[in-house]
């Protein structure tokens, strides 16, 4: 119930942001932009609309996570609002959290959003809702609510311009880390293969969430993998919003 | 019956600065605060008032020491559900209205819906905001923040309410009225710790009063106790004058026009200025007999140290 008083606050704080607004203009331009580009191509148009579309849902969506995560907290302990707060009956888990989950609400609003302008477009040009989408929007979605959670993690102890470029190093690495995985199997064996190995174990992986080719180019997805991107980032946003909570337990507000 | 709030040997330092170099700032502090009292915690800036009342609050962990309120130790939800905070300077999420402000603070309790709403519109009465309730915060001025403050602190009708410098920053009406309520709180059965450096008003309100200095307290106990009564020295204010006929009656101070100020301090001498003033038909204009006050007792204190 706390948590849920701390969410809903949080909640009105982003949508009262207008940083939040311009991001979205800025989605809302690119996504309607993808109309021009198809236009320049040859074969399949509504599949450059869906493509970039997906892209710039994707790539605004996660500014807007690295964005409002990486100040919220920060916010909260440089205005001080903090002291009043913590001095009501709440854990700080439970400040944590409500922090995260009214960010993951705003997050889930604005890609809404995002999505409806998306499929609008595309049903202006094929006259059907393209329900499909919707799948890859959803791990979208899941891989922002990874990325607050990054963001939450380095705003507990760092400012926001430095924690913004940590959550951003975070979001580039894990989309490029998949060269490692190829890597591996090149490797024959040894040092370097463990050493990479280790090192993709541990970084974060975020193409496991990018199902946007297979729905774009209508190719048969497996169960079982998006039984495995599920479980991943649950587990991975488990993993970092304890890493967050270890942090702030004992954190001095002086 | 256990203190409402009770601190045993506290303990806090800091490590600060690009090389870490520890900083002590509570050594040991110890008082206690006996139900529905008005607690005063003094100390000049920087003697670690604030860090107390952050101990206290669970804000930051003490390397050291031991604190319960009510009998419960300080962390405990039961603890935290009986106390308000105001913060020093505060500030508050500005996006959010008045009434809002409160509802938010009103979930954190868990308070049902209509107690809530009876509290907040309650509450904006006792600090003369019922006509900025759907104000932003954003918009409101010093005195009226600091009034929404002190709301936020009794939205849970706390037994105990911590204040860190309630009357900073206001002008001499804001501060009246903000210790017209703290009386308030005591006559409704509250305790009240707060911790000012403005002396005269604690000097007003307060039952009980501890000094901090550097991180130790090194005077507590009740004012009447703590401040004498005895006459340290009479100001005079007279005219029609020489200076050279007042040497060696007191310390002579200034002249505004034809005045002089004079602090007289063996009252025989009183005696003599008046019966000098009345041969040489000059005037007096005022003679106050001044009392040891906490003004005083502390900047004997503090200079000491």
């Amino acid at each position: 119930m706390r948590i849920i008083a701390i969410a809903l606050n949080t909640f009105k704080e982003a949508i009262r942001d207008r940083i939040l607004y311009l991001l979205l203009f800025f989605a809302a331009t690119s996504i309607i932009f993808s109309r021009l580009l198809a236009l320049l191509t040859v074969g399949d148009r509504v599949k450059i609309i869906k493509d970039v579309g997906l892209a710039s849902l994707s790539l605004f969506g996660a500014l807007m996570a690295i964005l409002m995560g990486t100040s919220l907290v920060y916010k909260e302990i440089d205005k001080k609002t903090i002291f009043t707060l913590l001095s009501k009956p709440i854990h700080r888990l439970q400040f944590l959290l409500g922090k995260f989950f009214g960010l993951v609400f705003t997050l889930f609003i604005m890609i809404s959003l995002m999505s409806l302008i998306f499929l609008a477009l595309i049903f202006f040009h094929t006259f059907r809702i393209e329900w499909k989408m919707l799948l890859a929007i959803l791990f979208i979605f899941m891989e922002l609510a990874l990325v607050t959670s990054v963001a939450i993690l380095f705003s507990c102890f760092s400012t926001p311009i430095l924690s913004s470029i940590f959550s951003l190093s975070f979001y580039l690495i894990g989309h490029l880390s998949w060269g490692l995985e190829t890597l591996i199997h090149k490797i024959k064996g040894g040092a370097a293969k463990t050493l990479v190995q280790i090192l993709y174990t541990f970084l974060p992986d975020l193409e496991n969430f990018n199902f946007k080719t297979e729905v774009v180019h209508a190719l048969p997805i497996q169960a079982k993998f998006l039984v495995f991107s599920t479980l991943y980032g649950v587990f991975y946003t488990l993993f970092i919003l304890t890493l967050a909570i270890l942090v702030f337990r004992r954190r001095d507000f002086i | 019956m256990a203190a409402a709030l009770k601190i045993e040997d506290l303990h806090k330092s800091f490590k600060l600065g690009f090389i870490p170099k520890k900083k002590e700032i509570l050594k040991g502090i110890s008082l206690s605060v006996e139900e529905g009292e008005i607690f005063g915690y003094l100390g000049p800036n920087g003697a670690g008032k604030t860090t107390t009342i952050k101990c206290i609050l669970g804000l930051i962990f003490p390397d050291k020491g031991k604190m319960e309120i009510f009998g419960q130790p300080h962390l405990s939800l039961l603890a935290k559900e009986r106390i308000g905070f105001l913060p020093e300077n505060p500030y508050f999420y500005d996006y959010l209205t008045a009434k809002e402000f409160l509802n938010f603070y009103g979930q954190l309790f868990l308070l049902k819906k209509k107690e809530k709403e009876e509290k907040i519109s309650h509450l904006l009465q006792l600090i003369g905001l019922e006509r900025s309730a759907n104000l932003q915060l954003r918009k409101f001025s010093r005195g009226m923040l600091q009034r929404i403050g002190l709301a936020q602190a009794l939205i849970n009708d706390p037994s105990l309410v911590l204040l860190d410098e309630p009357l900073g920053g206001l002008d001499p009406l804001g501060r009246k009225e903000i210790r017209d309520i703290i009386i308030r709180l005591k006559e409704e059965g509250k305790t009240v710790f707060l911790s000012s450096h403005i002396l005269q008003d604690i000097e007003m309100i307060c039952d009980r009063v501890a000094i901090i200095v550097n991180g130790q307290i090194i005077s507590q106990g009740a004012l009447q106790d703590l401040v004498r009564e005895k006459i340290l020295f009479t100001e005079v204010i007279l005219s029609g004058l020489e200076k050279k006929e007042l040497e060696g009656l007191g310390e002579y101070f200034s002249i505004h026009g034809e005045r002089i100020l004079l602090k007289v301090f063996e009252e025989e001498k009183i005696e003599k200025i008046l019966n000098l003033v009345q041969t040489k038909r000059g005037k007096i204009h005022s003679l106050i007999p001044r009392t040891e006050t906490l003004e005083d007792l502390f900047v004997g204190i503090v200079k000491q140290r």
